[in-house]
């Protein structure tokens, strides 16, 4: 079994017209700028992307935003340090916003890879991000029943990826990374080394291999904040 | 009857400074205790630990056991906190993913979560995420960070900067989550939310309650002693 693949337009060769992206990272940590930016050069149309943040300056998801490749944002928290690229779309009209609590969003992007289509959280009772939804109670506290949530697409970043797919992840980078990675019908991974199997102790493996189609090497892969504070933009 | 229009003495005068704020909220952290802060103000509280106390803080995008800021230019930008600033670890730290760090929230995991508020109601509610429906709604974490820790504690300045109380009897802002806040740490008192109302714990010694009441936009209750609010120059 390989999973590797040798340049990232392979990768993200598959990703098409009105499909739905899982975009790992919270802000610039584990976000997978070199994978968004392959993609921005391929430019498929009409994307939902899901993602903790809708993008800050003028690269990774807000150049996306910036090229006129997204439909919908499904997030919980669409302001950065310079989010000029949603907030201007998103007030004139031209962007859908789902707005999720974030531990909502990490709960409901678990269940889809897990195969839970609802759940019940106390997160947003009584807020208008629960209006419409279904309200029940148990052992006297009221919930709201949430949807998983699934993707077309996975787009992550992780540090160390084997052939199997097997993942490790640098630090914070890894927060919604693992459970984007299982909610996805296909998953597409950059890493800082590929490495062979055996080479990750099978106790270290973060995301098993099960998880993830494509792996691709990114050495020295770019940070988000450092690009933003040299003012850097894709376009 | 004359309707007295003057207004209300806000007691500017003896107000604590956020950092007083934080540090009263402080010591009512223990030892060990596992402890989300919200993001800004209440990231204040982290400095103000009791000597020999440590607790174990939770970021909620998936880190125990964080530490300072590092010096500038040592930045390591896949290691931040929630507020996506650069911190350090501990010795003890440990990372997980999104779904495990909610977990520890809704879980009922965490002993503190210290916030900041718009508007307190004496039931609890809270609102602190929106002011209204103009502009780009972003909520983040603050629904989730309401329920599940033992204690859901806001630190925030008595009344706005218009003078209007924050602890209202019922809110008029956009709602974060109901019957959730234990106890509220303000610029001129400390005052527990105790059966769907308001309890003053303690209060500055320079004022009287008449003048906290008047300064509150719901009935503060005296169940049991008052306490002088104290907290050293910092």
């Amino acid at each position: 079994m390989d999973k590797t693949v040798g340049s990232l337009a392979e990768a993200v060769s598959e990703i098409h017209d009105g499909a739905t992206v899982m975009i790992g990272g919270f802000g610039g940590s584990g976000a997978p700028i070199e994978l968004i930016h392959a993609l921005i050069d391929k430019r498929p149309k009409n994307l939902t992307v899901v993602n903790n943040n809708a993008g800050n300056g003028r690269i990774g998801i807000a150049a996306m935003i910036d090229a006129g490749m997204v439909r919908k944002m499904i997030c919980s928290f669409p302001k950065s340090s310079d989010p000029r690229a949603f907030t201007d779309k998103y007030l004139a009209g031209e962007i859908e916003l789902e707005l999720v609590p974030q531990g909502t969003l990490a709960e409901r992007i678990r269940a889809g890879g897990a195969g839970i289509p609802a759940f019940y959280t106390p997160t947003a009772y009584g807020t208008e991000l629960a209006q419409g939804k279904v309200i029940a109670e148990f052992d006297g506290r009221h919930y709201v029943q949430e949807r998983w949530l699934k993707a077309d697409f996975a787009i992550v970043k992780a540090h160390f990826g084997d052939s199997y797919g097997n993942l490790t992840y640098n630090k914070a980078a890894r927060n919604f990374n693992p459970l984007m990675c299982m909610a996805a019908a296909k998953t597409i991974v950059q890493v800082s080394k590929i490495v062979q199997a055996g080479e990750i102790d099978p106790e270290h493996v973060v995301t098993p291999g099960i998880f993830v189609d494509r792996v691709v090497e990114v050495e020295n892969p770019q940070q988000e904040e450092e690009l933003i504070r040299a003012g850097v933009a894709y376009l | 009857m004359t309707v007295d229009t003057r207004p209300i003495n806000t007691r500017e005068d003896i107000k604590l400074s956020n950092a007083q704020i934080a540090w009263r909220a402080a010591q009512d952290i223990a030892d060990g205790a596992y402890v989300n802060l919200g993001i800004g103000f209440p990231e204040m509280v982290a400095r103000y630990q009791p000597p020999g106390r440590q607790a174990v803080f939770h970021t909620e995008n998936g880190i125990l056991n964080f530490g300072e800021a590092p010096a500038a230019g040592q930045e390591d930008w896949d290691l931040i906190n929630a507020g996506k600033k650069a911190v350090t670890l501990k010795p003890g730290a440990a990372f997980f993913h999104h779904a495990d760090s909610f977990a520890m929230v809704r879980g009922g995991h965490l002993d503190i979560a210290i916030l900041g508020a718009l508007q307190v109601a004496q039931n609890g509610d809270l609102a602190n995420w929106r002011v209204g429906s103009k502009g780009v709604p972003a909520v983040g974490g603050a629904m989730d960070l309401v329920h599940g820790a033992k204690q859901v504690s806001v630190i925030t300045e008595h009344v706005t900067k218009n003078g209007e109380p924050k602890l209202v009897e019922k809110c008029t802002f956009p709602l974060t989550g109901v019957a959730c806040i234990t106890r509220v740490y303000t610029s001129h008192a400390v005052v527990d939310v105790v059966g769907g109302h308001f309890v003053l714990r303690e209060k500055l010694a320079g004022m009287t309650v008449d003048e906290l009441q008047a300064m509150t936009g719901a009935q503060l209750h005296i169940e049991g002693p008052v306490g002088d609010l104290v907290v050293p120059e910092l």
